[in-house]
């Protein structure tokens, strides 16, 4: 069954006006296989995923699929030739039900109308499988983002694909959730079904994958047997240069010290019904604190509260010795408090707006003369912080949303750094962001420290997470579980400390 | 090429009507017929500047024309104490209700289309109550000087480019955008976002009095039962064919003046050559069509 590949590519090339996305890309991929896409962002993953899915159309090249040359005009016709798509972000309705969502377009039928009952108890069943246990009448937002993967991993499935192709799918899920979505993925392999794999989590890549095609500047570099290649060499392969050093991350390796006096950052019987009980800790000067947890743990509510963007029960805030009279996000900004949000998209950037405008945004009150916009000293900001994080745009004027998700990040790092913060709170800083970036953004948050900002780090990228913190404050449901320092820090205490803390 | 044709296809649509007219309608070049268009136009543009600010902030506000109406039927009320009181409790009054409008999207946070249709209904009826229900005529020869063609076009003129300046050069013309665009980002970066909502509604009330109040002279009575009906929609209309994304996060001012000149532009087209108001109408339905047809495409 291998002499056919299902899917064969033939020397693709895709422009794009001043870009060439795609460079003479071939690829195989046999029934059952699972191969993993990898490259940095802009090399070229997304534009031949959009090829192969019927959203672009090559330039030049072949596709074969099931034994015959194809070219899909519209993802319509990819679709009903078996190729189904699971993106990053979740692409189905939030306002409808689960049961809706995973039955859409192929409801099952009686006198015509839709068969609720039948729907729902379908719907149920086949969630079940996928290790998720909802009332499927509720509309798909109220579940998590882990679980609405999930429904658009069954129902992706579910429309008899034979071949899958996962962009990031882990990229909001639990580690419980990951194990069942292996499974899943194993099972659908032994069904001669194919998946081509996208993602950053190497890890991930080498426990689940077959063969691996690395694409570097819209061209093959490497392919292969995942197993022939270690992950130095792969990193290497997708950044076009050779790395040193023993990690993975871009943070030092010698812990720092916190510097004395009193703690910069100090929260305090934090407490909001349903989500936090009474978290409290503190953050020094030139500290890193790792918030830990699974998803769900209330990290990022707990970093949501501490800036005010969560309306809290009760809690208190000290920043630099000085309680907040009250929390919002004004007051907490005025005190020296930046948060990167989680969600890039739907609470960092605007996208609409340009680079410049995106890294004034929050110290717009203190650039101007007499109420008029300074496009002066926006520009000197703007310019300074282009420079310093390595922001690759065409020009201060570009819209951010046409950026790379790892140059969207650098720009609002910039928009934080510029209020010149004294305490930093990250919120999966370096989630979906391609590896170079990801190192940049480690070394800065290391160089950040090392200046004496408190930083508090939240990451579910556990050797991110062990390899940045000096110190570790575990969270489970809402609650501290437990805190490593020092040598105590790394994987095994951290991942102990959850499941028994 | 979406984009483009959404950013500058209003002002293309403009210069060929111009060409058009320029050759086939006879004296249409003429200052006094160029004087009338502009006019007429000018109540628009003022309300349709306003609504481009709340449409920037991803609202709407369908309470203009009752606002003017209101300011319509305030002034008659003032006039002895002199025009320039009376203008002013003019504006009082179409601020206040702008203030009712934002309080209740900001603070409330109800959905803007429902806030301010709420204040559509109550505003003309406040109006008719404040008035008696009847016409008044306006006597008061500074108010009527008001009404001369000169200064209700440069009034627009300047408001025009005060709000565009507004728009780009301060910080809350910036804040506005931002807030449009993603409201959840600029509560994150500390924005006042309610403070900032308020005030765009307000800015909208004030301007659609400023409209009554101008038409209002211009009419030599005060008529709030009749004046400003349907203003919303010309507006809106003025607003959505100059470029203005309904989305928020944008807005472009010259195109909504530009959108304004347009539909002005069109119906006297028709009617200098003699077709009906129900073909106009159907025309301009057509126009505001391509013009959303145009911002669905661009919105990937």
């Amino acid at each position: 069954m291998d002499s056919v590949p299902l899917l064969s590519v033939r020397g693709v090339c895709k422009r794009f006006p001043g870009v060439l996305a795609l460079q003479d890309v071939s690829l195989d991929l046999p029934a059952g296989q699972v191969h993993a896409l990898v490259g940095e962002n802009g090399a070229g993953k997304s534009t031949l995923i959009k090829v192969l899915t019927g959203v672009h159309r090559a330039d030049e090249g072949e596709i074969a699929y099931d034994g015959r040359p194809v070219d899909f005009h519209q993802p319509k016709q990819a679709q009903q030739a078996g190729i189904s798509t699971i993106y990053q972000e979740v692409n189905l309705i939030p306002l409808m039900s689960v049961a809706r969502n995973l039955f859409l377009g192929r409801e099952p039928r009686r006198f015509g109308l839709i068969d609720l009952p039948r729907m729902n108890r379908e719907a149920s069943e086949t969630l079940a499988r996928y290790g998720v246990h909802v009332d499927v009448r509720k509309p798909l937002r109220s579940l998590g983002l882990g679980a609405q993967q999930m429904v658009a991993l069954a129902r992706a499935v579910a429309i008899d694909a034979k071949l899958l192709i996962m962009d990031e799918p882990t990229s909001s899920l639990e580690p419980r959730e990951v194990e069942t979505l292996f499974g899943v993925v194993r099972e659908l392999s032994q069904r001669h079904i194919s998946i081509l794999y996208v993602s950053h989590r190497l890890d991930e890549l080498y426990r689940l994958c077959d063969e691996v095609t690395v694409l570097r500047d819209g061209r093959v570099v490497h392919t292969g047997p995942l197993a022939a290649i270690d992950k130095l060499t792969l990193i290497s392969k997708m950044l076009g240069r050779d790395l040193g050093g023993d990690g993975v991350t871009k943070f030092t390796h010698d812990r720092r010290a916190a510097l004395p006096g009193p703690p910069q950052l100090r929260a305090e019987g934090m407490d909001k019904r349903n989500l936090l009980h009474d978290i409290s800790f503190e953050v020094r000067r030139g500290e890193v604190v790792g918030l830990g947890g699974l998803l769900g743990s209330g990290r990022s509510e707990t970093a949501k509260a501490i800036v005010g963007a969560l309306p809290v029960d009760r809690g208190s805030v000290w920043v630099g010795g000085r309680r907040l009279a009250r929390l919002s996000t004004a007051a907490a900004i005025k005190a020296g408090m930046a948060m990167l949000p989680e969600d890039r998209k739907a609470e960092g950037i605007i996208a609409d707006l340009s680079v410049r405008e995106n890294i004034v945004l929050a110290a717009m009150p203190s650039l101007h003369r007499a109420g008029l916009v300074s496009r002066r000293r926006q520009d000197q900001i703007v310019d300074v912080f282009m420079k310093r994080l390595r922001i690759k745009a065409s020009s201060p004027q570009q819209r951010v949303g046409e950026l790379s998700g790892g140059n969207q990040q650098k720009v609002l790092l910039a928009r934080w750094l510029c209020l010149n913060p004294r305490v930093l709170l990250l919120d999966e800083p370096t989630r979906g962001i391609d590896v170079g970036a990801k190192a940049e953004v480690q070394a800065l948050i290391d160089e950040l420290a090392r200046a004496g900002l408190a930083v508090v780090l939240i990451s579910s990228d556990l050797e991110e997470l062990v390899e940045g913190a000096d110190r570790v404050v575990l969270l489970k449901a809402g609650a501290v579980v437990g805190e490593l320092a020092g040598d105590q820090v790394d994987e095994h205490a951290v991942m102990g400390m959850l499941a028994h803390g | 090429m979406a984009e483009k044709l959404q950013r500058y296809g209003v002002y293309a649509a403009v210069a060929a009507l111009l060409l058009f007219n320029a050759i086939f309608t006879d004296n249409f070049l003429q200052v006094a017929n160029l004087r009338t268009q502009l006019v007429q136009m000018a109540p628009v543009v003022l309300v349709a500047l306003g609504m481009a600010l709340v449409i920037g902030t991803e609202g709407i506000d369908l309470s203009v024309g009752s606002v003017m109406a209101l300011a319509a039927a305030v002034v008659p009320l003032y006039l002895g104490f002199g025009v320039w009181p009376a203008v002013a409790m003019a504006l009082a009054a179409g601020a206040t209700i702008g203030l009712v409008n934002g309080s209740m999207v900001a603070l409330v946070g109800l959905q803007p289309i429902v806030a301010t249709l709420a204040l559509l209904v109550a505003g003309r009826g406040i109006a008719l109550v404040v008035a008696d229900g009847r016409l008044k005529q306006i006597k008061n020869q500074e108010l009527l000087a008001l009404g001369q063609p000169a200064v209700v076009i440069a009034t627009a003129a300047v408001i025009a480019v005060v709000v565009a300046v507004m728009l780009h050069r301060t910080t809350y013309g910036r804040q506005l955008v931002a807030v449009g665009g993603n409201r959840a980002a600029a509560n994150l970066a500390g924005l006042p976002v309610r403070r900032i909502l308020i005030v765009t509604y307000v800015s909208c009330g004030l301007l659609a009095a400023l409209a009554g109040v101008l038409a209002t002279a211009r009419l030599t009575a005060s008529d709030p039962s009749s004046i400003g009906t349907l203003m919303e929609l010309s507006a809106i209309t003025a607003v959505v064919v100059g470029g203005t994304p309904l989305t928020g996060g944008q807005v472009r001012v010259l195109g909504t003046v530009a959108g304004a000149l347009l539909m002005q532009l069109l119906r006297a087209t028709l009617i200098k050559h003699n077709l009906p108001d129900s073909t106009a109408q159907m025309v301009q339905a057509a126009i505001i069509l391509v013009a959303v047809y145009i911002a669905r495409g661009r919105t990937r």
